[in-house]
């Protein structure tokens, strides 16, 4: 161990054993207030973008990651891959020399190699020594993104290579592994705590290979970090970094104004306007990867006739919608993928908005007084600010064509359960902000006849629809992908099992002397790049 | 007074069952599950459903899952977070000095105002004072706690930037909590600015938190002075020619305390509903907000536990001032 070396494990431990420090002896330091506290700190164990925030992002690295600010793979722990021509086998180099993070509770003895990326797939399987490793464990997105039936084995080849064999071939497959839940962990370090019978602290205690590593978390107040002086890519510029957990979005903004943080997300649409017009704050918005939809219940009548939805759809004022509830802060939504997603088929016209049409239409397909129900989300999300007030001007939309809308609501565990149930009653306010970047994550996961039970609350299963989306999924060659993902917007746009409402705008706000933060479409924050001028 | 205190204590053990149950079958009754939490917008299959519902154990029979959640009591264990996956009594331990540090500040806060702000309206009834303070205590209670949090924080830490905005502690400060109680932790960290810090993050929570108990305490103390000062032992003491303030001080004053002894003894207990809207907007680490966000995920063994957990609290501060009553009225010891 070397002299710095030194001197940081014990000002770790220092800290760590009750010792004070003051900030100002951390030349630079980034506040960011952050909107929940994690769940813990492995990130396979999660699906909650605040501890995929505080682990993936920043402690984590995984084989290949997302470019900041795209959704395009790029290499990370992994220099290069090969595929193998049936699509079946990815071959994994390597980066060399790549060290996990000297923390006060953790002294790799090693660098990174073969087994920690094979241990960090093969403990996420069911039957695995880790699969049960604390009380309640259980690996959502590893089962959500179909890794134990898609994934035949991962193998060592030799230090510096890993094979993946899937089952069958999967071109989202790449942009699966940039997610956070395939984070390389540090197998010694596992297998220690397993020795020692703690194999908890593995979720208490991370150790990655990740730009900062942990230093310490205050139960839902503030999780502490400091650069990781080893990291691959070179230090970082930051010497720390702090999350405080700052729950409700309008003391964030007072919080951010009054300097106690430099950097916060998700401000309320209503407080930007203020604070865009602040001389000392920067708001950088953007298109997030998200969609908000009115989901029709494809099995019911009258909605199971495409010409009802269309009618419908063509009832709904969508700009009045991104102006009321978005406060301009969106734009309203053709397809089901966002326009910055690759394959979005720019040459489908949405459904003018009508009413007069919509009334015809409704006539002429038989429909006279219909009464139904709109569900209106009871929790507000990046891509649905307000899902009551949406519901109400659907409804008064809905009421100038004949058609008499109830709202109804329920609590939010309950709403998607019932809202995944195929029997449920009308029309769904529900949206998405993608996983990863690849349309297979929004079309196969909302509209395939798979995901009909689940995440496909149109209960729509079209078969002209899924298999395209299908086909999509294991061809390799990203044109040919591209043309049947827009012929599957052609389907869904020409069968309407959603009116598709709006894409919203992320709003990341900061103080003038934060700099290089790039915002991620993906929805996750990332302070790698950033740096705080004194 | 001994029979007193055992007849309290035995009254607890029906009590502890009771709340037990209610616990345990609460956020039962409530729609939905923990399971469908983990997914999200995701959503999960029925089988996958099925099969976590079974390995947490919720497709057990009801009273097997009560009789194991009494055992786990027993034995100290009161579960695994289902969402965070850490023990229960170990996040409470955490968490709960937070909300106790903000509860007696808050408390302190409205004893201290409240009670003399009533004594002196009932002393000067009718008088401008008495009509000002009465009318500002029903303002008071009628503030909803989440407009007048946020009002503070924009005009005392946005404009005047008298106080933080939120939190416990400024971020720069950073020890390993000694006894959770950052007023004192504070002290003991030797760090200097860190008490003055604990102080300053104190004070607009415990304003917004104390303001509906000093509302309560202070028309409670007016009552109940004016109906003790009505009463003949205090026309008597005053015929003898007792001065004033010992006839409102000793005489009138210890009587009407036992029915602002008892509101007090409420309003902590309510406290608990307030400090989930003052935890929010302050961040404040405590149960409120942990205890809210776990019945809105339906983190079964949580609610259960932490219910548990406050109750026991709750308990025992009722014990104590029922005690308290024993000490201060004679003749409640000796019925």
């Amino acid at each position: 161990m070397n002299t710095y070396k030194k001197l940081l494990a014990a000002t770790a431990l220092a800290m760590l054993t009750g010792g004070l420090m003051a900030g100002g002896a951390a030349a630079k330091t980034l506040v960011f207030c952050s909107e929940a506290a994690p769940g813990g700190f492995d990130p396979a164990l999660y699906t909650g973008g605040e501890t995929l925030d505080a682990t993936g992002q920043a402690v984590f690295n995984k084989l290949v990651e997302f470019k900041p600010g795209t959704s395009e793979v790029e290499p990370a722990l992994a220099d290069s891959w090969t595929i193998s021509d049936d699509g079946l086998e990815y071959t994994f180099k390597l980066h060399p020399g790549v060290k996990f993070q000297t923390t006060s509770y953790f002294t790799p003895s090693r660098e990174l190699n073969a087994d920690d990326v094979v241990f960090s797939f093969e403990r996420q399987k069911e039957g695995s020594p880790w699969a049960k490793y604390v009380d309640g464990a259980s690996y959502e997105y590893f089962e959500g993104m179909d890794f134990p039936k898609l994934i035949k084995s991962v193998e060592k080849v030799d230090d510096l290579t890993v094979k993946v064999t899937l089952t069958k071939p999967n071109a989202p497959m790449l942009a699966n592994l940039a997610m956070d839940f395939s984070s390389i962990v540090s197998k010694e370090y596992a297998d220690k705590l397993m020795a020692d019978g703690t194999p908890g602290k593995l979720n208490e205690q991370p150790v990655g290979t990740g730009p900062f590593q942990f230093v310490d978390y205050q139960l839902n107040t503030a999780i502490r970090y400091e650069a990781n002086p080893d990291y691959y890519k070179g230090k970082v510029k930051l010497d720390s970094l702090i999350f405080a957990v700052t729950p409700d979005a309008a003391v964030r903004v007072q919080k951010l104004k009054a300097g106690e943080c430099q950097l916060t997300i998700y401000p309320d649409p209503a407080d930007v306007e203020g604070l865009k017009a602040d001389t000392n704050l920067n708001v950088i918005q953007e298109e997030g990867l998200n969609v908000s939809t009115l989901a029709y219940n494809t099995t019911q009548a009258p909605f199971d006739k495409p010409e009802v939805r269309k009618a419908l759809n063509q009832a709904i004022d969508k700009k009045a919608i991104v102006d009321a509830v978005y406060l301009g802060q969106g734009t309203p939504a053709i397809n089901p993928i966002p326009p910055t997603m690759w394959s979005y088929n720019k040459s489908i016209k949405d459904d003018e908005y009508n009413p007069e049409a919509a009334k015809a239409a409704l006539e002429k397909a038989g429909v006279k007084d219909l009464s139904m129900k709109i569900w209106a989300m009871p929790v507000a999300r990046p891509y649905m600010p307000n899902g009551r007030r949406t519901a109400e001007l659907i409804q008064s939309d809905f009421a100038k064509v004949g058609v008499k809308a109830e709202i109804v609501t329920f609590d939010w565990q309950e709403y998607l359960k019932q809202a995944s149930d195929p029997k449920h009653d009308g029309a769904v306010i529900i949206g998405w902000t993608g996983d990863n970047g690849d349309p297979d994550n929004f079309l196969a996961t909302l509209l395939s006849c798979q995901a009909v039970n689940t995440s496909n609350r149109a209960a729509w299963c079209n078969q002209e629809f899924t298999d395209l989306i299908n086909k999509a999924a294991v061809v390799s060659d990203p044109a040919e992908r591209t043309k049947l993902y827009e012929e599957a917007q052609v389907v869904f746009k020409r069968e309407a099992p959603w009116a598709t409402l709006a894409h919203s705008l992320v709003t990341t706000a900061m103080t003038k002397n934060v700099s290089g933060y790039v915002p991620s479409p993906l929805g996750v924050h990332n302070f790698a790049s950033v740096d705080v001028a004194e | 007074m001994f029979r007193y205190i055992a007849s309290r204590v035995l009254l607890l053990i029906p009590t502890f069952i009771g709340i037990s149950f209610v616990a345990f079958i609460f956020i039962r009754l409530l729609p939905g599950d923990p399971v469908i939490a983990l997914a999200g917008e995701r959503g999960m299959t029925p089988e996958r459903h099925q099969l976590l519902m079974d390995q947490f154990g919720f497709n057990r029979p009801i009273w097997e899952q009560y009789f194991s959640f009494l055992w786990g009591i027993f034995h100290g264990d009161f579960g695994t977070s289902i969402a965070s996956k850490r023990p229960v009594l170990a996040d409470f331990r955490a968490l709960f000095p937070a909300t106790l540090e903000l509860s007696i500040c808050a408390m302190l806060f409205a004893v201290i105002i409240g009670i003399p702000a009533g004594i002196f309206a009932a002393v000067k009834r009718g008088s401008i004072f008495d009509q000002l303070s009465m009318g500002i205590a029903l303002v008071g209670y009628s503030m909803p706690i989440f407009w007048w949090g946020i009002l503070l924080i924009i005009l005392f830490a946005g404009i005047l930037h008298w106080t933080p905005v939120s939190g416990r502690m400024d971020l720069i400060y950073f020890f390993k909590p000694t006894t959770g109680f950052m007023l004192i932790d504070s002290l003991i960290s030797g760090g200097k600015g860190a008490f003055k810090s604990a102080v300053s993050h104190l004070i607009l929570p415990t304003i917004v938190l104390g303001t509906i108990p000093l509302a309560v305490i202070a028309r409670q103390t007016r009552s109940a002075m004016l109906e003790v000062l009505g009463e003949d032992y205090v026309r008597t003491a005053r015929a003898k020619g007792l001065e004033p303030k010992r006839v409102i001080g000793v005489h009138a004053l210890r009587n009407a305390m036992i029915p602002v002894i008892t509101t007090i003894g409420l309003q902590m207990g309510l406290l608990m509903a307030g400090a989930i809207l003052t935890e929010t907007i302050f961040s404040w680490p405590g149960i409120g907000k942990w205890m809210i966000d776990a019945i809105s995920r339906r983190d079964y063994v949580v609610v259960q536990g932490g219910l548990m957990l406050v109750a026991l609290i709750v308990m025992v501060v009722n014990l104590i001032v029922d005690l308290l009553y024993a000490v201060i009225n004679p003749r409640i010891r000796v019925k």
